[in-house]
């Protein structure tokens, strides 16, 4: 019967791009060419951004307009790094300096931005990464513990996650620096080793804990009413196999796709919380690169971050398609 | 011989509120019990009583509930052993109710998987029950995902997983709700194969034609209870219960042309409303015509397809042509092309003999009062901010919706807060076509979200006929609404044609609906019109093999006969 | 029977009955939160509009010998370094954070609206390069973008403001843009275009009304969220500048002693806590209360 034929999806044959959409190396490879394109983009704004500052930047170099450097001094400054050329030719020489991996010298550190970079970010990634895995085990253990069971725990639960989710960490870092560190003496109150690491990542995970465990729970309630639960149960399946076989991986999927975007709450989240716990890291040094108006390394960081970001997403996208088969077959447009 | 299943005075409360009360039935090996009812009469909660599946809120209660278990002292085990092995439950809708991100041979393993059987032999099992159940290529289903499947195939896997293990019971829940004609057929004679194998089936449906092919004994339910019940034969063709008579003559079809479905009186305008709504021919000759019009997109993956390809008709004052097709056919985008929402990508449209496609938005504007829809989803056609008075008076031609009645944001105390203190009444015009559609002036303020489905439809075609047209197109205007109901809003359509002499183009999916509402009818398939001519013509000498197709798959002997 | 025809549902045989409503089970635990973050909302309104009012001392007076005293009786907030009192400075602070808090959430949305209005009604291509801009600015995380800013154009209340509003605005952009987008496709708009209404007054009264509808409850949300980032952008030093009584300042302030006076963080901390979540929980009943009217 005509009206009875498979909906699978027939041989692509129209623009290049919906065939590269078709498959999923090819779906990888149009992500991956977009982020080149965004990534680009993103390094155009700061340099043009970078221009509009009010005064030289070659006083800026040599310490401002207070240090009032000689006239000569400022000249050199300005043949060095290139302010008397045309604008054009600058953001050439900046955009060709991109493509070989490096950012410039920064103004106040007089070092490379990338070789900064390179040693900051490290401490600041295990930050990250260790938060986000706090982030997860919160949503999970609170949506297994309390969603989907009626009455007063299921309230609880999700009472407790939105007060979770509505923690800024300059607070909840505070709070768990004077309470663990200064008062009870459990923690090192700075930077030290593996120990050092927990409550900075516990800063940054609770709150996104809070947050992923509302996404969660909101799913899981929904997976939990559709007609395939009761068909599950209906051939013979206990019901706490049908939670982890069949609910669970519905709940974890917008939780999944937000992994991405939460990563990058949790790399600004690093600026605050690295410089309340006085840890290395990138964010601390983007606080001094903006308080001392040092463009170069500003436009780095952020350069990196939005890489890492960008990164983040499309590993996110990844981890989407490995849990929903859906995304591996049918033709998807991001859009 | 003894039941396979009892249950005596069974009933079934959520939350203190009983919704099933005192039903008894049994099944008898073999045998196939038919249970009849509308949305909301109890009879999926029946079913699930059956198998322990009502969940934690439901307190089950009964005098005797047997399958094989005493299911009111059964311990949890013994009910998961029940479930599957004993009795195969299948739900309708099978897109939800295979898990959507489960390949389709992981869900009917799962079913072997919990009741033990060893790994190494599922997947040659999972295939041959793919391939008992009429699914071609089982190998190649069994590793893809159901939305990869089409509608019939879904539901023929969904039956395979739940003759898994060879239950002695299948009880299938609108199993064929939700499918096109012709595949429904496929799915009942998948059924009459499983009966006929010596399994017992119990058949749950709002569809009588579906019961009636299978059931030997049938169950009328409403509202939770049985209303009537017997052998299948006797209760269809000699209903005992004024509901089950009700029910009967409420399905349209060939034999109810003409004659009232539902037993609400007649619809009586008065004169002023009469000559208010009456809808104006502004020539002779056709009102809408359709040439050779085509239709095609592009798909997000770059080809082209053509969803009509030239169809041609022409829609006189005052009949009801039907367009009739299953899903895919081109009807809907047929009736987009015919309201101008639409522009063909071919061929033309006129209306009263003017262009009508092809002209700018700005030329079609001020005559589209002539041309009103009423669509499948009243709801979502209402702008969700509205009550029933200002959708309605939004529709009224060059009257602009009273300056006091402010936009309403219904909804708790927000909405209570923004709600205008001095708003008025509605005006005369809106309380006319509100009465006109059998709904009170009280409906006015309400909103579309407090009203049940046909009331909501009641409100669409209120606002239909608030331009005065000449022509409605109806696209599935009743397919989402209960037979009784469904019903209902066909007569007073019925009526108000007889009373406005509007031109109807009907759209549906139902040959029943199509036959009982049309003058002539034209048949779609795959886009293209391949009959067309008055109703009975078509559905009592069909001359294409598609129509036949259509005609022989309506499971509907005694019921046309009894007419 | 009259001229006019009987309203079917006093003859209606059949149950056509509209869907019933979920039981409000949860209805006066909800109302008790409801009530708790209104009070708490209108306090800091109060506080912000009449800070007098609730606070009479004065939040720069200075009283050297006071400093860093502990919460008391006197003060129950506290002392700063200089021995101002912190509850006054707290509320005191209220009108500069919640303004700055405002206007960035002003400045996020129009500039949101500009574009998600441009994107969702304009056509392909400009709806193509819309899109690619908010993309962009997705990219920078958080308040990333605002931190770019700051860095060009140093610190001050007004450049704190502009961006944190301009960090807010792919965010909004995005979901001014999508609701755009579905509410054109909207049955209910196709509907009025069949009622043979003009663009103008589809976009007036259909279109537009509905694609702003949800945004009330976004503002409630994204003032909180503002107030965060703007109070981290003070805490790190980047916004209005001591001794102005001012939280995201105070913060900073109180960033240095953390050791000994932890209350200088705790309290100005703790009200920006409490708004904000209060600001969530009114936000949520706004969304509850208008999404049980415009579920399609």
């Amino acid at each position: 019967m005509t009206t009875d034929t498979p909906s699978t999806p027939l041989a692509p044959a129209g623009p290049l791009l919906a065939r590269l959409r078709a498959s999923l190396p090819g779906r990888i490879l149009v992500r991956v060419l977009s982020a080149v394109v965004l990534l680009w983009a993103v390094a155009t704004i700061v340099f043009f951004l970078q221009h509009l500052v009010p005064g030289d930047p070659a006083l800026a170099i040599l310490g401002g307009a207070a240090a009032n450097p000689p006239p000569d001094a400022v000249a050199a400054v300005r043949a060095q790094y290139g302010f008397d050329q045309p604008l054009l030719v600058q953001y050439g020489h900046f955009l060709g300096g991109l493509l070989h991996g490096d950012l410039g010298d920064s103004y106040t550190m007089k070092e490379p931005v990338v070789a900064i970079i390179a040693e900051q970010i490290v401490p600041t990634l295990q930050l990250t990464a260790a938060s986000l895995a706090i982030a997860w085990a919160i949503a999970i253990a609170s949506t297994l513990l309390s969603a989907g069971r009626p009455g007063l725990l299921a309230r609880i639960g999700s009472g407790l996650e939105v007060v979770l989710a509505a923690l800024p960490d300059f607070w909840l870092g505070v709070v768990l620096l004077v309470v663990f560190a200064v008062t009870l003496r459990w923690l090192p109150v700075v930077d030290g080793g593996p120990a050092g690491l927990v409550l900075p990542a516990l800063t940054l995970g609770v709150p996104l804990g809070g947050f992923l465990a509302q996404v969660t729970r909101d799913e899981f309630d929904a997976a939990s009413r559709q007609p395939f639960v009761l068909s599950a149960l209906s051939r013979g399946a206990r019901l706490g196999d049908v939670r982890r076989r069949h609910i669970l991986r519905h709940a974890a999927l917008p939780g999944i796709a937000l992994s991405g975007w939460g990563l990058g709450s949790l790399i600004s989240g690093a600026v605050v919380v690295e410089v309340i716990f006085s840890r290395q890291g990138i964010g601390q040094v983007l606080v001094t690169a903006v308080t001392s108006q040092d463009l170069p390394l500003v436009i780095g960081v952020t350069f990196v971050v939005a890489l890492v970001y960008v990164i983040a997403n499309i590993l996110t996208d990844i981890a989407a398609v490995a849990v929903d088969p859906r995304l591996r077959s049918s033709i998807g447009d991001a859009s | 011989m003894s039941a396979l299943i009892t249950a005596e005075n069974l009933s079934v409360a959520f939350d203190g509120t009983e919704v099933v009360h005192d039903v008894s039935l049994s099944l008898r090996p073999g045998s196939c019990l038919g249970i009849v009812g509308e949305s909301g009469s109890g009879k999926s909660v029946t079913a699930r009583s059956l198998l322990g599946l009502n969940g934690e809120r439901a307190s089950v209660t009964a005098t005797r509930l047997e399958a094989g278990v005493d299911l009111l002292r059964a311990t949890p085990a013994e009910l998961r052993s029940l479930r599957g092995r004993r009795i195969g439950y299948v739900l309708q809708d099978a897109l939800v109710s295979l898990d959507p991100l489960r390949r389709v041979g992981a869900e009917i393993a799962e079913a072997l998987r919990v009741h033990g059987t060893p790994r190494g032999e599922r997947e040659g099992r999972v295939h041959e029950l793919l391939a008992a159940a009429g699914v071609p290529e089982p190998e190649l289903r069994a590793r893809q995902l159901p939305s990869e499947l089409s509608g019939g195939l879904r539901q023929r896997a969904l039956i395979a997983a739940a003759l898994a293990l060879d239950p002695e019971v299948l009880i299938a829940d609108e199993p064929t709700t939700a499918l096109d004609v012709t595949v429904q057929t496929q799915i009942l004679s998948l059924l009459e194969a499983s009966l006929a194998e010596g399994r017992a089936i119990i058949l749950i449906s709002h569809d009588l034609a579906v019961v009636e092919r299978l059931a030997d004994e049938v169950l009328v339910m409403k509202d939770g209870r049985v209303v009537e019940q017997g052998p299948t034969s006797q209760v269809l063709s000699r209903p005992q219960d004024p509901y089950t008579r009700r029910l009967l003559a409420a399905v349209p079809s060939a034999r109810s042309r003409g004659s009232r479905l539902s037993d609400v009186p007649p619809l009586e305008l008065s004169a002023r409303d009469r000559s208010a709504l009456r809808s104006r021919p502004a020539a002779d000759g056709p009102l809408l015509e359709v040439e050779d019009v085509s239709k095609r997109y592009r798909g997000p993956d770059g080809r082209e397809r053509t969803v009509v390809r030239d169809v041609s008709f022409a829609l006189e004052a005052g009949e009801t042509l039907g367009i009739v097709g299953e899903s895919g056919s081109g009807k809907s985008t047929t009736a987009q092309i015919a309201l101008g929402l639409t522009e063909p990508s071919a061929g033309r449209a006129l209306l009263d003999g003017q262009a009508w496609s092809g002209i700018p938005e700005r030329l079609r504007r001020p005559r589209r009062r002539r041309i009103s829809m009423v669509p499948q989803d009243p709801l979502g056609s209402f702008d969700p901010r509205w009550d029933v008075g200002r959708i309605i008076a939004d529709a009224i031609p060059a009257e602009e919706a009273p300056a006091g009645e402010a936009p309403s944001p219904r909804g708790g105390r927000w909405g209570r807060l923004f709600r205008g203190a001095g708003s008025r009444g509605p005006s005369e015009r809106v309380v006319e076509l509100l009465e006109a559609v059998g709904l009170g002036e009280g409906y006015a303020r309400r909103h579309p979200l407090s009203l049940s489905g046909g009331q909501r439809q009641r409100v669409a075609i209120a606002r239909a006929l608030a331009t005065a047209p000449e022509i409605l197109v109806l696209d599935e205007p009743v397919s989402a609404l209960d037979v009784s109901i469904q019903a209902q809003v066909l007569d007073l359509l019925a009526d108000l044609q007889k009373a406005l002499g509007t031109a109807h183009l009907f759209i549906s999916h139902d040959l029943g609906v199509v036959h009982h509402v049309s003058d002539r009818v034209l048949v779609m398939q795959d886009g293209q019109v391949v009959e067309q001519g008055t109703a009975d013509d078509v559905f009592f000498r069909p001359r294409h093999p598609y129509t036949r197709e259509l005609v022989d798959a309506l499971p509907h002997p005694t019921l046309q006969e009894t007419a | 029977m009259t001229a006019l025809a009987t309203p079917p549902t006093t003859t209606a045989p059949a149950e056509d009955r509209p869907r019933a409503r979920r039981p409000r089970s949860a209805s006066s635990l909800r109302s008790v939160s409801f009530w708790l973050a209104a009070l708490v909302v209108a306090l800091v309104l109060l506080a912000a509009i009449a800070p007098g009012l609730l606070a009479p001392q004065d939040p720069l007076e200075i009283s050297l010998g006071e400093s860093f005293d502990a919460p008391s009786l006197a003060h129950v907030f506290g002392t700063d370094q200089s021995g101002r009192d912190v509850y006054s400075r707290v509320v005191h602070g209220a009108g500069q954070s919640l303004a700055i808090g405002l206007g960035a959430t002003a400045i996020g949305l129009l500039g949101a609206v500009v574009l998600g209005l441009l994107g969702g009604l304009g056509g392909r291509l400009v709806d193509a390069s819309v899109t690619r801009v908010i993309e962009v600015l997705y990219a920078f995380p958080g308040i990333l973008l605002a931190l770019i800013l700051i860095a060009v154009y140093g610190s001050s209340a007004l450049t704190q403001m502009v961006a944190v509003g301009v960090a807010t605005m792919p965010g909004y952009a995005r979901m001014v843009r999508g609701q755009v987008l579905a509410v054109k496709s909207s049955l209910y708009v196709e509907a009025a275009r069949s009622l043979g209404h003009s663009p103008a007054r589809i976009l007036r009264r259909t279109i537009l009304p509905n694609a702003f509808r949800p945004l009330t409850v976004l503002v409630t949300l994204g003032v909180g969220q503002a107030i965060v980032w703007a109070a981290a952008l003070g805490f790190l030093g980047m916004g209005v500048q001591p001794p102005t009584a001012e939280w995201g300042a105070m913060l900073n302030a109180g960033r240095t002693y953390i050791q000994q006076a932890w209350w200088m963080d705790f309290f100005p901390g703790i009200t920006i806590v409490a708004f904000t979540l209060s600001l969530t929980v009114l936000g949520r009943h706004l969304q509850r209360s208008t999404d049980s009217g415009a579920t399609r």
